[in-house]
């Protein structure tokens, strides 16, 4: 049986699309079907062609009605495609639009979902997830009971697909019949720190919790951050109190960044924001309680007052990296 | 506007790492001495919707799907000040999977009668499932937008504001609708005040049960056919952290700063 994997083309054949093609790969290898990846969205041929080196067939949904993401047209048209399809599984990143649109797509397609897996496996011809569950505190393995299994998958657990030796894949531009009336229409929209590198991405993050006491403080952490190439998040707790925008929220319900270095300054380590870090190389902490629980994970760390270390903190690198 | 917003009860999920144990048996978490609370994306939903009701008017409908001890997470709603509020009897699985879940409550929905607007927490704090608003869409046959902080009631239609990976979008949707909801610094759910409390004590709680919502309540009893638990464990994962050492503040932060360049250097 057949593995879809479902890449939006408003971003880049990157590391998450990556790992779920790689994550397709061998699913596709131990059902013994083929590796077939579905490009939807405004026309991307960059991303087409990088998908053609490691899928066994492309299938571009770039027709007029798919020119910006709306949830009702594309759920539509992935809805069609899968039927087409009839996969064994379809699988998707972790990204907005593919939690948004996974569950539904599942629905329609009388399947099964399962969302955030780190881990895939067949059991007696039935398809099995590990995600991790109690905000982080446990882990668990899921048997989807129904077929096709959609899935969204934390990208960057996985390998990225190897390329074929073989000749690229076909491309192919199924017509899909999108006219229809949605009930919802998507009318402005806004990235902020646009052009920025992803903090999905970042090598270097200083992350900022309650404990810095107010937005004004940031600015400081951006200093530092400056200093060694850094990018800034936050705890939620910093975001609910808005002094940072919720785009820089880590943990179970905001990014899974995997840094090799994540600075947590004056934040806790609850286990909601550990799960968003569990692939950080190195974990180091500034904090002036030595029983926080965000010790536990780190490699180094210092029990000491921020306003105290962060003055310090940018002499000392400034120095260190002339 | 009929609103109708869904509450999960849950084990706290502030109880500690070092308190949290397993039971490898019934594949779930032991609860000991922890308290079952309302999932905190719910309480967002709820502290949303209460916005939205004092700009628009309209009746606030609290629905939870639980064993008896969901009362609790009625009556706070009821504090936080929701007009009516309605509790579906689970009296069989303890975790159904999110297709039973999603199916029970539009069920229960359809009772309800007419409504314009369910909003749902975008996950919960102890599965982490994250499907149940998407599935109840489906189930009503009503369109979903996810990850909402922000409603509005715009000249056609309500206008809705959703967060994405880098920023927001902005929707314009015709009702019914249901919308997932995030937090963000203006849905930090409002602590309901003492005289209220007391109130909430005395209003109605409508019960319902798994048969009088006409559901198949053998399939869902027996935990839903969407998919199953089969393994559950808690990974160890312990590091050990060196905490910088020397006499002096300077003398420590200089190691803090050698050692980010040190592992900055290497990556
Ligand atoms: C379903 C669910 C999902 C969640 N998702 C997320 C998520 O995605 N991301 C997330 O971050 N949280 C999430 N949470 C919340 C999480 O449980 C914690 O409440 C939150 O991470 C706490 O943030 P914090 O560590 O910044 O604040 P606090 O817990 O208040 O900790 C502040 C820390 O700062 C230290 N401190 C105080 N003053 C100073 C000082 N002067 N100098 C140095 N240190 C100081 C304190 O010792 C303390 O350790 C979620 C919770 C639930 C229930
Ligand atoms: N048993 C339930 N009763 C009422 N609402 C629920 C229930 N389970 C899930 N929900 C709703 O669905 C949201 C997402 O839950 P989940 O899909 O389980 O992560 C929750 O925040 C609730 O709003």
């Amino acid at each position: 049986m057949d593995i879809l994997i479902i890449s939006f083309s408003n971003s880049d054949y990157d590391r998450a699309a990556q790992g779920v093609a790689g994550a397709g790969r061998n699913l596709a290898t131990v059902l013994g079907g083929r590796l077939r990846a579905v490009v939807i969205g405004p026309g991307n041929a960059a991303m087409n062609s990088r998908l053609a080196a490691v899928a066994d067939e492309v299938i571009v949904a770039d027709q007029a009605e798919l020119a910006e993401y709306q949830p009702e047209i594309f759920l539509q048209a992935l809805t069609s495609i899968c039927r087409d399809a009839a996969p064994a599984a379809v699988l998707f990143g972790n990204d907005t639009y593919s939690q948004e649109l996974a569950p539904r797509l599942a629905h329609r397609l009388s399947g099964s979902a399962a969302g955030d897996g780190i881990e895939l496996a067949v059991d007696n011809g039935a398809i099995r997830v590990r995600r991790s569950v109690y905000g982080g505190k446990a882990v668990a393995t899921i048997e989807l009971k129904r077929s096709p299994a959609v899935l969204w998958l934390r990208a960057r657990a996985f390998e990225p697909a190897p390329e074929k030796d073989s000749a690229t894949a076909a491309i192919t531009r199924p017509a899909v019949d999108l006219s229809m009336r949605a009930p919802t229409q998507i009318i402005e929209r806004k990235s902020e720190g646009a052009g920025e590198a992803r903090l999905e991405d970042a090598r270097v993050i200083i992350s900022g919790g309650r404990g810095l006491g107010g937005p004004e403080p940031f600015a400081d952490l951006q200093d530092v951050a400056g200093l060694i190439g850094a990018q800034l998040a936050a705890s939620r707790a910093a975001c609910d109190s808005g002094w940072c925008p919720p785009s820089w929220q880590v943990g179970q319900t905001g990014k899974k960044v995997a840094p090799g270095l994540y600075i947590a300054v004056a934040i806790r380590g609850a286990s909601q924001h550990m799960a968003g870090i569990s692939d950080a190389r190195v974990i180091a902490a500034i904090n002036i309680d030595a029983d926080a629980p965000i010790f536990k994970h780190c490699r180094f760390g210092i029990v000491e007052d921020y306003k105290n270390v962060i003055p310090l903190l940018k002499e000392k690198l400034a120095a260190l990296q002339r | 506007m009929n609103i109708i917003v869904c509450l999960k009860q849950i084990l706290d999920p502030e109880v500690p790492a070092r308190d949290f144990r397993i039971d490898a048996e019934k594949k779930e978490a032991v609860r000991g001495t922890a308290n079952l609370v309302t999932n905190i994306f719910c309480e967002n939903a709820l502290e949303t919707a209460l916005q939205l009701r004092e700009k628009t008017g309209g009746r606030i409908t609290a629905l939870v799907f639980a064993p008896e001890s969901g009362e609790d997470a009625l009556r706070k709603a009821l504090a936080m000040k929701a007009d009516e509020a309605v509790l579906v009897i689970n009296d069989g699985h303890p975790h159904p999977d999110p297709l039973a879940v999603a199916h029970v409550l539009a069920a229960a929905i359809s009772k309800i009668g007419v409504f314009d607007l369910v909003m749902v927490g975008r996950e919960s704090g102890d599965w982490g499932v994250g499907q149940t608003g998407g599935l109840l869409a489906e189930e009503l046959g009503v369109p979903c937008i996810s990850f909402v902080d922000n409603l509005e009631n715009g000249t056609d239609g309500l206008i809705v504001t959703r967060q994405t990976d880098n920023g927001w979008e902005k929707a314009r949707s015709t009702t019914p609708l249901v919308v997932t909801i995030t937090n963000n610094e203006y849905n930090v759910p409002r602590i309901p005040k003492t005289r209220d409390i007391m109130m909430s004590a005395r209003q109605p709680i409508t019960r319902l049960t798994l048969d009088e919502i006409g559901v198949d309540a053998a399939s869902i009893r027996a935990g839903g056919n969407y998919y199953e638990i089969v393994d559950i464990s808690i990974p160890v994962k312990e590091v050990t952290c060196e905490f910088v050492t020397g006499d002096s503040l300077d003398e420590r932060v200089d190691q803090f700063a050698k050692r980010i360049i040190e592992v900055t250097q290497a990556l």
